[in-house]
Parts: structure tokens; sequence; C-alpha cells
């Protein structure tokens, strides 16, 4: 084995990119480690923790560690490394004589032309830039996470002096008229304006009503945070008030786990001051699911109430005796939608995300009965790319978990639309056939099930997607309470 | 609801994207346009320290108070004073550039420049008994900016010593600078040869008094005026003063001639501020100067007030902290020599004429002034850019100085620690480079890299006194 180790000063590419680097890095013939990443303290830990040298740098330094068979082997890893920043660095428009330098905070990107700013950075630089939105006249939609409470609460505040729409932290997806912002999916526009504090959430709904033909006008994220005690829904009014103003909007639907009490009764009565109807989407246990809300809202619209797409033959339970039920999710709420179902039907199940401290998965996120996992959870995600965006993650995982005797289903979702891999049942399938021949091979049962949340008009072509999973012998649906329905269908044993 | 809420749903939105990559290209594919942010993390970790300030209520007001008042100069030179009746000195009390410093620690050319002081004021009469009265540490030493004051180089000021008076027209404040003496063996850059000794006598006794004969004729000059037509002329006013000196020459000559001076002095006076391209400077730092001043001390403004050097250490002053320094060891500025001099001549960045870049010309000016980037090791693309980087970490434009390769916008101004942390992005410094060996006067010109350093310590302290949110 040849470890090679060297750091860039200065050099700086985002996380996103640098983990579709190293994996790029990874593949290469003879390779068996790769990290490439900035020399944060969490990616110095990862670098100890795959047992290379100690290196001197910085956050604003990239380190650049390859771990390979011989010194081919590395000179090809770094041949693939260059060309791999270089096509990352896309984006940039090299300067030439005579062009001003691309602008390096979004205050000066904003005076250069803007109505929004999309931030996306490391949380805890994220507030800088949005307050030089607000003060440059921008709305914000702030991506990333772990922005610390009091700096939300500062925005927010801010923002609704300045007349401004502060969206997030932690806001995953936004529609304005047709945009799609961070995660979104292709939807038809129409009458429904969304209010969201959960972004797969969203996504699901705006996908759900899609498939029924009514659009969408704008979807406004506000990060999960907002309706809780502390921000007190800052976010939610100032988007509630934009929607209202909206010619396009006959119908608002606010999306969010179930408030703090207080701010619940805050904003049910700022929500009857409105000139628009309000239908709320409250995903908790004695509240509709997903689907049920996308059914409220087409009935008030008026429209027909469309059965679900699915996609192959729904498992049927086999009476094969007890097993696990396993779901390997992609998106949280999804997750938590699949985990109310499957609870209420099967008992107990162990989660990532579970609200029961008892039940609560942290480290090692396995247990020996039923485990639905959120694998896009920040904890789970450090150093490693989001399950939206790269499979390797959840295909281990399908892998692993097919070797268990004991497994009998497989729920998954794929999220497809702007931002998600570019076509994820291309490596999803073969994991699926590969799980499904093995629990043939040993004699036993293992049904798939997949919750496609996307539209036909999404980038990845929904149909071609459900086709190839189907092919792998899953069963697809949109709905995803009605996967996870299946789901518990299928582990039913005969009395 | 707001006109601006309203805006952002009635049609796509112009989308600013900061941070993951994957946002902009799938905005690309959607053809929305789209400004990037080249974004990179603040250095050394200051996250939390930035946060504090920018969230500080007082900030955003007081950066732009600073802005407003800065740019609302009008300095005029009104007279030529002594440094006695100026600044306040007495005899063994001298001002020198940069941060505080002591004999001990002073570099060569700012133990040259006060020896030649003590020499012209009579304080010893060989340049050894001079430097053990330095070496003594009797000398009583300040800051010239302590006292309103500006020197170029050593900025060496002893109390016989003639001074510009350039007065603030808009604020009443008054700042002061020394007369340039011209180049080659020079107080400022250390040397103390008699003929340095000589001229400063000359200076004081012929050339001060028709300089102030002189602007009493006319009651007082413009200097704002004269700066934007000299930037419009090439000029930076850092280390190219050649247009600006020609039109001080223009203005001046016909008072001298109308101030009934002795004939034979008249013609020194005008063959030497005429022979002398950077007469000009000890017009224009005291006009930055008398500028910044207005924009000290107020609670809360993270905006540069004074850049100076003293040979050893670089140092800021930055309006919400007063009166404290920070400071850095000085490096040697990067450029091209003179002769057989190269940088191992060279002493570490020294001078007050910092004081240009921090009002916006200088440096900040250099796209304006593309005659002279060869001269400090460049070419013309980096003029434009030196010019154009700095935007990024100023709070403003000046309304006045304008850049007219750059369309006529005004120059970057308002240098804004909390910019320069964000964006790792130091202050673009022309300068000349003064020997190292006392009395060896200018070997080059060239570049300053500023220290990090100081800009982040004052993120620190800043962040230390802000109110929370």
């Amino acid at each position: 084995m040849v470890d090679h180790l060297d750091v860039r000063r200065g050099a700086y590419a985002d996380s996103v990119s640098l983990m579709q680097v190293s994996r790029r890095v990874g593949d290469v013939d003879g390779v068996t480690n790769a990290l490439i990443a900035m020399a944060t303290e969490l990616n110095l830990d990862l670098l100890a923790g795959m047992g290379f040298d100690q290196v001197d740098a910085g956050p604003g330094d990239m380190v650049v560690a390859v771990r390979a068979g011989d010194d081919d082997a590395v000179t090809a890893a770094l041949a693939e490394l260059e060309a791999a920043l270089a096509a990352s660095s896309g984006g940039a428009a090299s300067a030439g004589f005579g062009d001003a330098p691309p602008p390096r905070t979004v205050r000066d990107a904003a005076a250069i032309g803007g109505d929004l700013a999309l931030i996306s950075t490391p949380g805890e630089h994220a507030y800088l830039e949005a307050v030089d939105a607000l003060r440059a006249g921008l709305h914000v939609m702030l991506f990333s996470d772990n922005v610390p409470l009091d700096q939300e609460i500062a925005l927010k505040a801010e923002a609704a002096d300045r007349g401004l729409l502060a969206m997030g932290p932690d806001a995953g997806t936004a529609i304005i008229s047709g945009v799609g912002l961070g995660f979104a999916n292709v939807v038809a526009p129409g009458p429904v304006g969304i209010v969201a504090a959960s972004g797969t959430g969203a996504q699901h709904l705006t996908c759900l009503l899609d498939d029924a033909g009514v659009g969408i006008s704008h979807v406004l994220g506000v990060g999960g945070r907002d309706l809780k005690a502390e921000v007190g829904g800052a976010g939610t009014r100032q988007a509630l008030v934009a929607l209202d103003a909206d010619p396009t909007t006959e119908l608002i639907v606010l999306l969010s786990k179930p408030p703090a009490e207080a701010v619940a009764a805050a904003i049910r009565e700022f929500t009857g001051e409105l000139s628009t109807p309000v239908v709320f989407g409250l995903l908790g246990p004695t509240e509709d699911d997903l689907s049920g809300v996308a059914t409220t809202v087409i009935e008030r619209i008026g429209g027909p109430v469309p059965t679900w797409p699915t996609w192959g033959e729904p498992p049927v339970p086999d009476g094969a005796g007890p097993g696990r039920l396993v779901g390997l999710f992609s998106g949280g709420t999804l997750c938590s939608e699949a985990l109310l179902v499957a609870e209420a039907a099967l008992g107990p199940v162990a989660s990532n995300i579970s609200a029961d401290p008892e039940r609560r998965l942290t480290d090692e996120l396995t247990a020996d009965g039923h485990v639905l996992l959120d694998l896009g959870e920040d904890e789970h995600t450090r150093g490693r790319p989001h399950p939206m965006i790269d499979q390797r993650l959840r295909l281990e995982r399908i892998a692993a978990e097919a070797a268990d005797p004991d497994t009998r289903v497989l729920l998954l979702d794929v999220v497809l639309g702007h931002g998600a891999h570019a076509d994820p049942a291309a490596e999803l399938a073969p994991a699926i056939r590969a799980a499904r021949e093995r629990a043939r091979a040993e004699e036993r049962m293992l049904h798939v099930i997949v919750s496609l949340c996307g539209t036909g008009s999404d980038p990845q072509g929904r149909d071609r997607q459900a086709a190839a999973l189907v092919d792998a012998g899953a069963y697809v649906t949109v709905s995803n309470a009605d996967a996870a329905r299946a789901a518990v269908t299928a582990m039913e044993v005969p009395a | 609801m707001t006109d601006a809420l309203a805006e952002l749903l009635a049609g796509p939105p112009r989308v600013v994207t900061a941070g993951v990559e994957l946002f902009e290209t799938t905005l690309r594919d959607q053809a929305v346009d789209i400004v990037p942010v080249d974004w990179r993390p603040p250095v050394d970790g200051l996250s939390s320290e930035l946060a504090a300030i920018v969230a500080d209520p007082r900030t955003d007001a007081a950066n732009r108070t600073a802005l407003e008042r800065i740019t609302a100069a009008e300095p005029r030179w009104v007279g030529i004073t002594t440094a006695r009746d100026a600044v306040g000195l007495d005899t063994g009390q001298f001002l020198h550039a940069g941060p505080p410093i002591t004999w001990e620690r002073a570099s060569g050319p700012m133990r040259g420049a006060l020896i030649a002081a003590m020499l012209y004021e009579g304080m010893a009469d060989t340049p050894e008994a001079a430097e053990r009265i330095g070496a003594s540490g009797s000398l009583e030493l300040a800051p010239c900016h302590s006292r309103g004051a500006v020197g170029p180089m050593a900025g060496v000021v002893s109390p016989s010593m003639p001074m510009f008076a350039v007065e603030n027209a808009a604020f009443g404040n008054t700042a002061y600078c020394t007369l340039n003496e011209g180049l080659g063996k020079v107080l400022r850059y250390g040397a103390y040869a008699p003929e340095v000794i000589e001229r400063l006598n000359w200076m004081q006794a012929v050339l001060g008094p028709a300089m102030d004969a002189a602007v009493q004729q006319v009651g007082s000059l413009d200097l704002r005026a004269l700066i934007i037509q000299a930037i419009q002329m090439g000029d930076e006013l850092h280390n190219r003063n050649r247009a600006a000196s020609a039109l001080f020459v223009r203005e001046v000559v016909p008072p001298l001639l109308e101030a009934g001076i002795d004939p034979s002095d008249l013609a020194d006076v005008v063959r030497f501020i005429n022979g002398n391209e950077h007469f000009f400077l000890n017009l224009g730092m005291p006009s930055a100067k008398a500028a910044l001043d207005p924009a000290r001390d107020i609670p809360g403004s993270s905006v540069v007030v004074a850049m100076a050097r003293n040979g050893t250490d670089f140092g800021i002053q930055v309006s919400g902290t007063g009166d404290r320094w920070f400071t850095a060891p000085a490096t040697v500025p990067d450029g091209l020599y003179l002769g057989d001099y190269g940088a191992d001549d060279a002493n570490p960045d020294i001078g007050d004429s910092t004081i240009m870049e921090t009002g916006g010309i200088g440096g900040f000016v250099m796209a304006a002034a593309p005659a002279i980037v060869r001269f400090v090791g460049g070419q013309a693309a980096d003029a434009l850019d030196a010019t154009r980087s700095m935007y990024s970490i100023t709070i403003g434009e000046h309304p006045h100085f304008q850049v007219p390769i750059l369309e006529f916008r005004g120059s970057p101004v308002g240098i804004d620690v909390t910019r320069v942390a964000r964006t790792d992005t130091v202050p673009a410094v022309n300068t000349g480079i003064a020997g190292k060996v006392a009395g060896t006067g200018q070997v080059g010109a060239g570049l300053v890299t500023p220290p990090m350093q100081v800009f982040t310590d004052a993120v620190r302290a800043l962040a230390e006194s802000a109110h929370p949110a």
C-alpha cells in the first residue's frame, strides 16, 4: 500500500463537490481509500480514522489523501483528481483582462443583480452571507443546516423589519414561479401555494398534487425550526403574507410537524385574518398523512381525487413467519411518515429519527427487529454525500440487510427532481436485484417496495425510473404512505 | 405586505448563489439568471466573531456614517505652521510614522531620521552624539497619528519643521504634514548627511515662508479638486504624484509671484517644487488624514481609519476601537529596485503614506494609474485587478474620486476589517522602499502585503465589545 498525502493551501471547493471528487478518485483502479476535503476538524478526524498521517492544515486548505496498491495507481488517482476538480469548478468564469473578479461575498454578488440569495455554505458561516443578502434587499433561502438558533431568530427578525422573506436555515426545497431552488420537483403552475417546514414533505406533496393535475404557485420553505417556540413561526408568517397577496395563489397549505401549542394557536389566529384559505398539513400520529393532505387539497380545489400511480405487483403476505421490516430513506419526512404507518401496525420500530429516546438509534444504526432509517440525517451524512445525491451509502446498507435472513421487506424512497441524483434507479436496481437473488438462493422471501417521489416532468424521467426498479423486482408507488402500508401488509403473518 | 415580498412572487427570481455548486448547476439547467459567489470560509475560523460584529445593531449604521464622513471631506490647504505650533512639539519630542516605537526597536531608516532631526534641532553636533542620545532612551517619541499628523517614510517630525496645514472644511478638523524634501538623500529615508540638514534649514527659512505667503494670497487651495483631476490624469497619489505635483505648481506659482518674495529665493522655491514630482504627496497625505479623522471613534464601526508602518511594525486603527493599534511585524515590499540595490538592502515597510489607501486612493485607484505598474513590477491588468478586488473589502465608493477606465466608478473606500477577514483579501498598497541602513535613502518601489493578523486582531477586539442583536 502507498499513501499519498498533500495539502493545497488556500484551495477551496464546497463539500458536496469534494465528496463527488473523492468518489471519482476512489473509483480509480487500485485505489482503496481517497479523501479529498477541506481540512476542517471533522475531516481531519476522518483522515486520522482512515489511518493517514497527521497534516498541518486549516479549514481554508484542501487536503488530498489517497491510499492505493502502488505508485502507478496513485499517479492515476491524482490525474483523475485534477480532472474532477477542473470539472467541478466549471461554474466560475475565468477572469480575463478587463473582467471583474468574481464576487467573494453575497453583498458583492447582490450588487451585480438578484432578487434572492440561495445560501448553502457550511452552517457556521451562513449567517454572514444571509445578512449580506437582507441588507442588500434580497430575500434569502438558507439551505445550510447547523445554523445557531440565535442567528436564525436574528435573521428572521431582520427580514421582517426589512419586509423580506428569510427561508430556512435548513430549507431544502422551494419553488418560486416555477423555479426550483435546492431540491425541487418539476411541477405544473397552478393555484396551490405551500409553506413548508419540511423539504421532502413539500416535495412529496407537490408531486402528489401534480399527479392529480393540481398545479403549484409557489413553495416557500421555512426550515424545520420555524414553528418551534423560540422562532415562533416568524418565517411562516412572512411566507403566509406573501402567498396571501399573490394573485395566483388560491389555496395555501401549511406543512409542518405539529408545532408547539402556543405557536400553533398564534398561527391559526394569524391565518384566520388572511383572505386566502389555509389547509394545515400537520405531520403527526393523529393527523392525515401526506397523501391524505393531498386528497384534502384536491377536494378543496374541486378536482377528482386520483388513485396514486403504482408500478409492478404489490407484495402479498407469504405466510413465511415473522421477519424484519427494514426502511432505508433519503428523505426525513418520508421516513417519519413511514414510521408512523409502520408503528401503528407493527408496534415499536427502531429508528434514528424516533421521537421516543428508548427506540432512537444512535451511532451504529442497527437493530434486531424492524428498523426505519433516515440516512440523510446530518449525523449520518458527516463527510459522506447525502443519499439523495449519491446512493453509495444505501447500496452498502441494502447488501448488508439482504444478507440478514430475517429481513423480509426492504422499503426505500427514491427522490427525483432538480438537485437529486441524475439516475438513481441505475444504481439502485442492480442492488435490489442482487438482494432479491440472494434471498431466492437462500430460499427465503425478500420484498422490495419503493416510494418514488417524482413527477412525470422531472429530469430523471419518473416512468423510466419506475420501470427499471420494477424490472429489478421492486413494487413502486408514488404515495409514500401507500408504500409503507404495502410494506406492512407484506409483513402480515396469517393467523 | 411589502413591495419586495410582492415582487418576489411576481416572476422567476434572479438568484445569487453561495455554497454548494450543485445548486448553481440546477438553476443553470432551469435557465435561471444566477450570480454565483466565489465563496470561501473566513480566515482563522473567525465566523462567530464576525457574526457577533455583523449582528451588533450599531455596526451597519456606524459603518455607513463612517463612509459618509470620509467621502464628505473637503480638504483645503490653508497655511504653513511650525510643528511646535501645529502639533505641540517641544524640544526633545518627535513624531514618527506608524504605530508607537522605541529607539531600541527602531529600524535603520527610523533611527537615521531621528539622528537627522536631532542634528537639525541642534540637540547634537555629530551623528554619533545623536545616536547616544537616542540610545539613552531620553527621546520622547509619539506616532504622527496621535497628534493629527502624518509623515511619509520615517515620518519624523521635530519642533522647528514647517508643516502643511490642511483643513477639512466639511468638519472643521485640521491635519498636518511636513514638506516634501525631494528624492535622494533625505531625512524621511533616514539620511542625515550635512546636505540633508542644510536642505531642512533652507526649507524652514525659505520654502516654508514662501509657501505660506503664496497660500495667504489665495486664502486656501481646494485639494479635493486637485486630487480628482490628478486621478483623471493617471496618478494614484501614493507612488505617482506627477500630475498632482504639476497641477500644484500651476496653482501655486501665480500667488508666489504676487507675494513679493525675494527674486532669487523665488527661483529656488519654484525650481525646488517643480523638480520634485512627489511634492504633492505631503499634501495628499494630510488630505486623506483630514478626511479620515472625522470617522474615528464611531461605536460599533469596523472601518479602518489608519494604516501605518514604522519600519518595524505594520499597524492599523479602527473606528470602533478608538486609539488602539493592532500591529504585526512589517514585511519587506515586493517590487523593483533602483540600480544595484536588491531585496537584501530593503527595510521592512515604513511610513504613514498608507493613509492614501485608507482613504480610497493609492493602491485602491491603481486602475487609474496604469503607468506605474511597471515601476512596482506588474502589468496593466494587475492595476485593474488591484482596484477591482478592493471593492470586496470596502464599505462603498467615493463619489468624487472616480476611475475613468472603470466607467468612472467611484474608488473603493472605507476598509471594513470584517470584509478583509471574510474574503481573505488585504488592502492593496503601493509604496516606496527604504534602504535598511540609515542614510541610504530610497532603494526601490513596489507593493506591500499588509499582515492579515492586524485585521483579524481587530475583528476579535470588535467582537469582544459587540452589543448583542
